[in-house]
This record gives C-alpha cells, sequence and structure tokens, in this order.
C-alpha cells in the first residue's frame, strides 16, 4: 500500500516549564526524524506528559521552541498546530456515534467527502461496519481504535500517544502495541509516545528518550539503551541489573571488596565508583573457564516459567545480594549452595 | 489505499481563533460584569449606605451607634437569636433522623417519604404559618389544644422548622448517601456494635454536613421575614425591622444597619464551613463499595415511626393552607368554593401577581441557566486567563454568604442611587430577574460545575486537537451529556424564582408585584384567604414544573440509553 501523508520531521528545542517551585522540563531538546515513532519514557513526575501536552500547545513552554517541519509552532493554538492525538481515556465524545467521532474533525469537507473518510479510516484500524455504534458499546480495544481513527482522519502530520495501552488490560495490550506500531509503519506519521512502561517503549521505538527530573539522560535506540545506559538512572530504570562498588586498581582492572575484576578496554576511567552488569550476562558454573570467575553462594531460585532467576551474594562480598537470569534446564547444573559465577568483562560497565 | 483529503485549514484558522476569543474571553468578562453588577456593587452599597449619614435616613456611624446601644435593638436581637436557636435545635436533629432513615434503613417507600419531605420548598415560607394560623390561631382548628395561641416565639420557631426543614434535609441526604461498606465490614469484624459503628464511622464523616445543615438553618430563619409577619405577633425580628425600616419608613440607612448585622452569622459561617471543608479532603475513595443497610425489624420501625410522624406533621400543615383557601368563609361557612381564587375583592395583585411571576419564575430558569452554566463551563474546562477564573470563583461563592432580604437592601440602595445610569432597570422585570439569578447563583454554578467536573478532562483538548472551535464543542458535547444537570439546574431556578420574597420584596412596582409578594400584602390586609389561595396556587406550579422537568429528565434518559451505558469491562 501506498500512502500519500509521510509525516514531517518534529524539532523541540530547549524547552523549560516550571510549575510553581517545581521544574517540570529543564533545557528539554529532541529530534524526530520523519516517519519515525519515539517514546518518552520515565517515572511518574519525569515530565513526560508535560513535554507531550507542551507540543499539544495544551500547556504553554515557559522557553524554548517546537518546529512541526520547517513550521514554528510554540506559539500557536492547539487548533493550528495540525496534529492528533490519542488520549489515555480516549476522550470519545460518549453522546456521539463512532462516525460522528471521527467525522468530528473533518469540518470544511462535504458530507460524502467525510463519510467516505470514515469508511476508510474504519477499514483501516479494522473496524468497518461500527458506523452506528457509540463508544459505551465498544470494548476498550475497540475503543482505543475508534479514538486513533478519529486522531488521524484529519491528516494530520504528527500523531500523539498519551500512554495509550495503560486503560487496557495487559493481555490484549501486547497485541494492539504490535498492531499500532504496524498501522504507524505503514502511514509513516511520525509519532510521539508517552509511555512509564519499558516493555511497551522496547516494542513499539524506534528511538527511547528516558527522562528523569525533566531531562532526557539518554536518546537511542531500544537497544543502545539496554545494551549501554548512558547513566545510573537508565540502567535502573530499564531492566534489571546489578551493582557493585569497586576501586579502579589498574587501568584494566578494579578491585571489588576482595576480588579483582578485569574490565574491558575502553569502559570509562573513573577511579572508583559502580560496576554495572545486567543478569543474564552472568554465567554460573560455567563448564570452560571463563574470566572473573568467583565463588560465590545461592540464596534463593524462583521459577518464572521461562527462565529461572537466581539470588546469590558472592563470598568475597557477603550481604550484597546479586541476581542472574538463567535458562530452567541449567538449574540442575547448580548442585549444591555453592557455586562458581563469571562475570565477562566485556558486561561489566563503569559508573563513577 | 489513498488519503485525497487536503482540509482548506489555513483559510479558516482566523475565524476560528476569533470566534473561540469571543466565546471564551468574551464569556468569562460578560459573567465577571454580571457579577460585579448584580452581587458585588449592591453588597457595597449597603455598607456605603450604612455608613454615610444622611440625613434623615438612620444611616451613618452616629445612628449605628444609637441603634446597636438601643433597648429595643438588644430585644430585636434577643429575639431573632432565640428563634433562629431553638429552630435549629429542633430542624437540624430531626432531618439528620430522617435523612438517616432514608439513607441508612430499610424502611418502605422511600421515595414517597422524600417527595412529602421537600413539598415546603415549593411554597413561599408563609405558607407553613399560614396554615400554623388557620390550625392553631384564635379561630383555628385545633386551638383548644393549646393553652396559649399561636401567635409570637412558637409561630415563628414553628412555621421556620417546617420552611427551613426541606433544605437541612437535603443536605444530610447527600452526606449520607455516601458511605463506604468495607469500612463498616471492618468494624463489625473488630466487634464494634451498631452505635460504635456510627460514631466512629458515620458521625465523623457527617458532622460537617451537620454543621453546613446548622449554619443554613440558623441563617435562613434570622433573615427570613415571611414567617414572622404572618404569625409573629407583637414578638418582633430582626429580619422584619429591616424590611419595616426600607419599605415602611424609608429609613434607608438603619435598613443597611440591620442588613449588616444580618450578614454576619452568614458570613461567618461560610468562612468556617469552607475552612472545614479544607480540613476534611476528600472523604470517600474511589474504590469504596456502596453500602447496603442491612435489615433490621427494632431500627426500621422506630425510623419509621420518625419519618411517619414528620410526614404527618407536614402534610396536615400543607393539606391545611390547601384547605382553608378553599373554605368560603373561615370559620362561618365551611363550604367549599374557589372564591378566594378570584383575587378580585382586594389589593394586592391577584392574577397579574401570578402571570407575572411565572413570566419572571421562566426567564430566571431559561436565563440563568444558560448563563451559569456556560459560566461554569468556561471556569471549569479552560485554562487560560488564570487571573479572570480566580476572580470569577470567589464571585460566585459570595451570593451563598449573602441572605436575600440583605441582597435586595443592596439592590434598593445601589440601583435607586440618583446618577446611577442603571437606575432605569428599577423596578422593572429586568431586575428581579437579575436579583434573583444572583440569589441563586451559587447552588445553581455547584450543580453545573459537579456535573461538568465528571466529564473526561481530556474532551476539549481533543477537540481542540480536531481543530474544532471551542463554542461548538460545548453546543455537540457539554450540553447533551449535561442535559440532566441543566434540567435540575432549570427546576431549581423556577422554583426558587416562584418562591422568593426576601429580595423580591424590596425591587417591584405595582406592575411587576409577584405571587409571593401578593401573598404577604394579602395577609397584610387580612385577607388570609386569599393569601392561602395564592401560596396554594405557587406550590402547584413550582410542583408541576417540578414533575414535568423530572418527566422530562426521565424520557431523556431514556431516548440516550444507548450511550449513557457504560463500556463492558469498565
Amino acid at each position: 500500500m501506498n500512502h500519500a501523508t509521510p509525516g514531517a520531521q518534529m524539532k523541540v528545542r530547549g524547552i523549560h516549564k516550571r510549575f510553581g517551585a517545581f521544574t517540570a522540563l529543564n533545557n528539554v531538546s529532541l529530534d524526530i526524524a520523519a516517519g519515525e515513532l519515539v517514546c518518552l519514557l520515565g517515572p511518574s513526575g519525569c515530565g513526560k506528559t508535560t513535554l507531550l501536552r507542551c507540543i499539544a500547545g495544551l500547556e504553554r513552554q515557559d522557553r524554548g521552541a517546537l518546529y512541526i517541519g520547517e513550521r514554528d509552532i510554540s506559539e500557536l493554538p492547539p487548533q493550528a498546530r495540525d496534529y492528533g492525538i490519542l488520549f489515555q481515556s480516549y476522550a470519545l465524545f460518549p453522546n456521539l456515534t463512532v462516525e460522528a467521532n471521527i467525522a468530528y474533525g473533518l469540518t470544511g469537507s462535504s458530507r460524502d467527502e467525510s463519510r467516505q473518510r470514515v469508511a476508510q479510516m474504519l477499514e483501516l484500524v479494522g473496524l468497518s461496519g461500527s458506523e452506528k455504534k457509540y463508544p459505551g458499546q465498544l470494548s476498550g480495544g475497540q475503543q482505543q481504535r475508534v479514538a486513533l481513527a478519529r486522531a488521524l482522519a484529519p491528516s494530520p502530520s504528527l500523531l500523539l500517544l498519551d500512554e495509550p495501552m495503560s486503560a487496557l488490560d495487559a493481555r490484549v495490550r501486547e497485541h494492539l502495541c504490535t498492531e499500532l506500531r504496524q498501522l504507524q509503519r505503514q502511514l509513516g506519521i511520525t509519532t510521539l509516545m508517552v509511555t512509564h512502561n519499558q516493555d511497551e517503549a522496547m516494542l513499539m521505538a524506534d528511538r527511547i528518550a528516558v527522562m528523569n527530573n525533566g531531562q532526557v539522560e539518554q536518546y537511542a535506540t531500544p537497544q543502545e539503551i539496554y545494551d549501554q545506559p548512558a547513566t545510573p538512572f537508565v540502567a535502573e530504570f530499564v531492566g534489571q541489573g546489578n551493582w557493585l562498588p569497586f576501586q579502579r586498581s589498574s587501568e584494566s582492572h578494579a578491585q571489588v571488596g576482595a576480588m579483582s575484576m578485569r574490565l574491558a578496554t575502553g569502559a570509562g576511567t573513573a577511579r572508583s565508583g559502580r560496576l554495572f552488569c545486567r543478569p543474564e550476562a552472568i554465567t554460573v558454573n560455567p563448564v570452560v573457564h571463563e574470566e572473573n570467575l568467583f565463588p560465590a553462594k545461592v540464596r534463593e531460585i524462583t521459577f518464572l516459567g521461562n527462565r529461572c532467576r537466581m539470588s546469590f551474594e558472592l563470598k568475597a562480598l557477603p550481604g550484597h545480594a546479586l541476581l542472574a537470569e538463567l535458562a530452567p534446564e541449567a538449574m540442575p547444573r547448580l548442585g549444591s549452595q555453592d557455586i562458581w559465577v563469571a562475570l565477562p568483562p566485556q558486561s561489566l560497565q563503569v559508573f563513577a | 489505499m489513498s488519503l485525497p483529503l487536503t482540509p482548506a485549514k489555513d483559510a479558516r484558522r482566523g475565524d476560528v481563533a476569533l470566534g473561540e476569543r469571543l466565546f471564551v474571553v468574551g464569556g468569562k468578562s460578560l459573567l465577571l460584569v454580571l457579577l460585579l453588577l448584580a452581587v458585588v456593587m449592591p453588597l457595597l452599597a449597603i455598607f456605603w449606605k450604612g455608613f454615610s449619614g444622611e440625613a434623615g435616613q438612620g444611616g451613618g456611624l452616629l445612628a449605628a451607634r444609637e441603634l446597636f446601644a438601643s433597648e429595643n435593638f438588644h430585644w430585636l436581637l434577643g429575639n431573632s437569636l432565640s428563634v433562629a436557636l431553638t429552630v435549629t435545635a429542633i430542624v437540624v436533629p430531626l432531618a439528620y433522623l430522617f435523612a438517616y432513615a432514608l439513607q441508612r434503613t430499610l424502611i418502605p417507600a422511600k421515595g414517597l417519604w422524600r417527595g412529602i419531605s421537600l413539598l415546603p420548598l415549593l411554597a413561599p415560607s408563609m405558607l407553613p404559618a399560614i396554615a400554623l394560623v388557620y390550625l392553631f390561631g384564635n379561630q383555628g382548628l385545633l386551638r383548644s389544644l393549646l393553652s396559649e395561641n399561636i401567635y409570637g416565639f412558637w409561630g415563628i420557631v414553628l412555621g421556620e422548622a417546617i420552611y427551613t426543614f426541606p433544605h437541612a434535609l437535603m443536605i444530610l441526604l447527600s452526606a449520607l448517601s455516601l458511605a463506604d461498606a468495607r469500612l463498616f465490614d471492618a468494624a463489625s469484624s473488630m466487634g464494634a456494635g451498631p452505635w460504635r459503628a456510627f460514631r466512629s464511622i458515620t458521625w465523623p464523616a457527617t458532622r460537617q454536613a451537620v454543621f453546613a445543615a446548622f449554619c443554613l438553618v440558623f441563617t435562613l430563619t434570622i433573615t427570613d421575614f415571611g414567617v414572622p409577619v404572618v404569625v409573629g405577633g407583637d414578638y418582633q425580628v430582626l429580619a422584619l425591622e429591616a424590611y419595616k425600616a426600607v419599605v415602611g419608613q424609608q429609613q434607608f440607612g438603619r435598613g443597611a444597619l440591620i442588613g449588616m448585622v444580618l450578614l454576619l452569622p452568614a458570613l461567618l459561617s461560610f468562612g468556617v464551613d469552607a475552612w472545614l471543608r479544607r480540613r476534611q479532603g476528600e472523604a470517600m475513595s474511589g474504590r469504596a463499595q456502596v453500602f447496603e443497610p442491612k435489615p433490621s425489624r427494632c431500627r426500621d420501625a422506630c425510623f419509621l415511626a420518625i419519618v411517619l410522624l414528620v410526614c404527618a406533621a407536614l402534610l396536615v400543615v400543607i393539606g391545611m393552607a390547601v384547605y382553608s383557601s378553599l373554605v368560603t368563609f373561615w370559620p362561618y361557612n365551611l363550604t367549599l368554593s374557589f372564591k378566594h381564587y378570584l383575587f378580585d375583592d382586594t389589593a394586592g395583585g391577584g392574577w397579574l401577581a401570578y402571570r407575572n411571576s411565572v413570566t419572571m419564575a421562566l426567564c430566571t430558569a431559561l436565563i440563568g441557566s444558560i448563563v451559569i452554566f456556560t459560566g461554569a463551563y468556561l471556569m471549569e474546562k479552560t485554562q487560560g486567563q488564570r487571573l479572570l477564573n480566580q476572580a470569577l470563583r470567589l464571585l460566585s461563592f459570595i451570593p451563598m454568604a449573602v441572605p436575600g432580604l440583605v441582597l435586595g437592601l443592596g439592590y434598593v440602595f445601589f440601583f435607586n442611587l440618583s446618577g446611577n445610569p442603571l437606575h432605569v432597570f428599577y423596578g422593572g422585570m429586568a431586575l428581579l430577574v437579575l436579583c434573583t439569578i444572583a440569589h441563586y447563583l451559587t447552588t445553581a454554578q455547584m450543580t453545573a460545575a459537579t456535573a461538568l467536573r465528571q466529564l473526561d478532562g481530556e474532551f476539549e483538548a481533543a477537540a481542540l486537537s480536531l481543530k474544532a472551535p471551542l463554542y461548538k464543542h460545548f453546543v455537540r458535547v457539554t450540553v447533551p451529556i449535561c442535559l440532566p444537570a441543566l434540567l435540575d439546574i432549570i427546576r431549581y431556578l423556577f422554583v426558587s424564582a416562584m418562591t422568593t420574597v426576601s429580595a423580591a420584596i424590596f425591587l417591584y412596582s405595582p406592575d411587576t408585584i409577584l405571587a409571593a409578594v401578593a401573598v404577604l400584602n394579602m395577609d397584610d390586609a387580612g385577607n388570609v384567604g386569599g393569601a392561602a389561595a395564592m401560596s396554594t396556587l405557587i406550590l402547584l406550579t413550582s410542583a408541576a414544573a417540578s414533575l414535568l422537568l423530572a418527566g422530562a429528565s426521565r424520557g431523556l434518559l431514556r431516548r440516550s440509553q444507548a450511550w449513557r451505558q457504560r463500556a463492558p469491562g469498565h
């Protein structure tokens, strides 16, 4: 299929926003390429929703500029900004039929044109034939699709998604994420989505902007965010991880308690701080010898279906609980409480 | 699939922005001017009049000191206070028991009792007083039951009790309607009996409403003069004195001074109430489970007895008023006739007054509901003009704290001011409508705000993102969804306008005399039968309008059932 609405690129330049004494956004800049889907990810209160509302014109930034394409929209009222938005609550008008909801933004076109457009949009979201129903007669997932159709009907150059999945059951959530992503790719519309759910962000985004305290901590692809978190906050917020306090003993080695761990080349120059390691990077009782191999003691093993989570402590660092993830078939290899674990140098990241 | 639509956005953008600003800023400014003219200026006029020592008007600081030191004033004040305190002591506990019976027990026919208990709202405050005259007056039906006649302290107390009962009841009904079943389960699982559960759960959750009811009844009683005029006899009260000072003696300054005194308890209780409300915070969590009373024979029987007693008393009083309006010549000729409804043999306005009242009530209900609802919408749902919003919110709370009598005095002083270009409205229908809207603004506005707050907060944002102008969204989405609340506001304003006398008494001219004022005048002229007939007419009209609007609301809900039902799984 061929679509005539390539999204425009979006630029956010140095946005500041304060609410009284609280700084919601502190010098936020962001470039979104045309047709890209970007997720704003962060805990509640990090400023992600405020940024979305500033872009939508529902809040006015104190400083900074916003562009859709080459157009400066910083001071425009919401009606003049040319975006579609999907709210957490969907905000479908309950007294209007599905048809009237979708046609709501189609002012200025003839009745036939608008009816045709509604049918087209409903087909796009897979709800053909629901024209005469009221939102209250649809399921949550269907309501979301109608809201999406309504947002897309006037062919906006930017689509904003405000926690679109949080009102849905966990079961339908993943399915709808995939569907929404497909639709977005198919239309090629530039999209900005706000979420606090890292799975959703990972599943859908081309790039993720992890936000904290009104600032963007890291703006990169999902894989980069996971594998090379730029800050301790990103490492902590996305996925699970282990932290080990260290003192640098040489260019290539760090002293953790009584253990000397080798670091990969180029792992940072900090003299002391914390080492970070993902649970799945840890090998337990390796068959062949590996670097950074240390004796440890199992504390607890939790069975999670497709994998197991093991809590353990290094014998040289008693009382400091660490996590490893392993396949269930690796369980019998554990044997007793006493094990050996390997922390591969390339999986150890250095944070000051 | 191609998307051929190229909306002509840019050409229309300018118009949209202009229309939008006109609706939002224009609407708010209009409301601000209205509140300033209809509430603030008249109030300021009272203070100005009270403290300016114009000759022969009984105002000024000197006159004030003289008045407040006088024996007569102390006597009036004492009378007013003892009446108001006695009425609250009777009404609030009784209304609490009644509300408790309707909300927390399993007595039968709750709807019926509720309907009967709210009947006094539909008539002016003179109606219970007139009925009391027929029951316990010198030639009353039950005169022999009392040792003294009804005129005086106990007459006023009884009349005011009946008049204020539904007002207190409504506050307590809504306070008792909210209960979290989980708390009661927890209490009984810890071995608490019903009395302990009441003391630790129900009472703390409702005591603020009890205080609010206390304040409302006190204020209503101390500022009402409809009842004292009819059954007060020689027992004078402050409200009556203010009325006489202005209407009878043209002592505007003296009226203003008493008006200020009467404003005090209302302002005080309003302030304390607002403070308590802020301290209490949110009473019910969103996950509360609805409380369902468990059957209890003994409890239900006791409460049913109380409810029956109260309803019987109310029915006797209201029935007596209706009956007496039909009796040809009390107590000598008890045959029934419509003679009193001809109103031809007396002064007082008669059918003209009735027609005026209906016109006034219709205008108040229609104009008032549109202005108030639109104003509430703009205040609740638009973010710009923060300062203006705050000013509007503050100003729209004032009328609640201002008794009708005081507001009416303010209108006299402000609109009667020589040199005020608005003087042309004095005595006209427009001013009566304006004053009535202003008087009942707060309650109507709160009803509107409550309904509006239940709407999804993102509706407006969604409409804006779809480039729809706000006024169009308001008409197409907000009004249809809130129509039941809007009908409720219309009903409230209509009934209030039909029955009000406190402010209107100062503002009518012979052409614009109102039915409730006619009741007062006829009673004053000794035509108690005519007064009863007019009161009955007001009662019937209010009841008919209420039923009509309730029917309309029900039909509307049925028709819109398709979209008012909740989504499955929500």
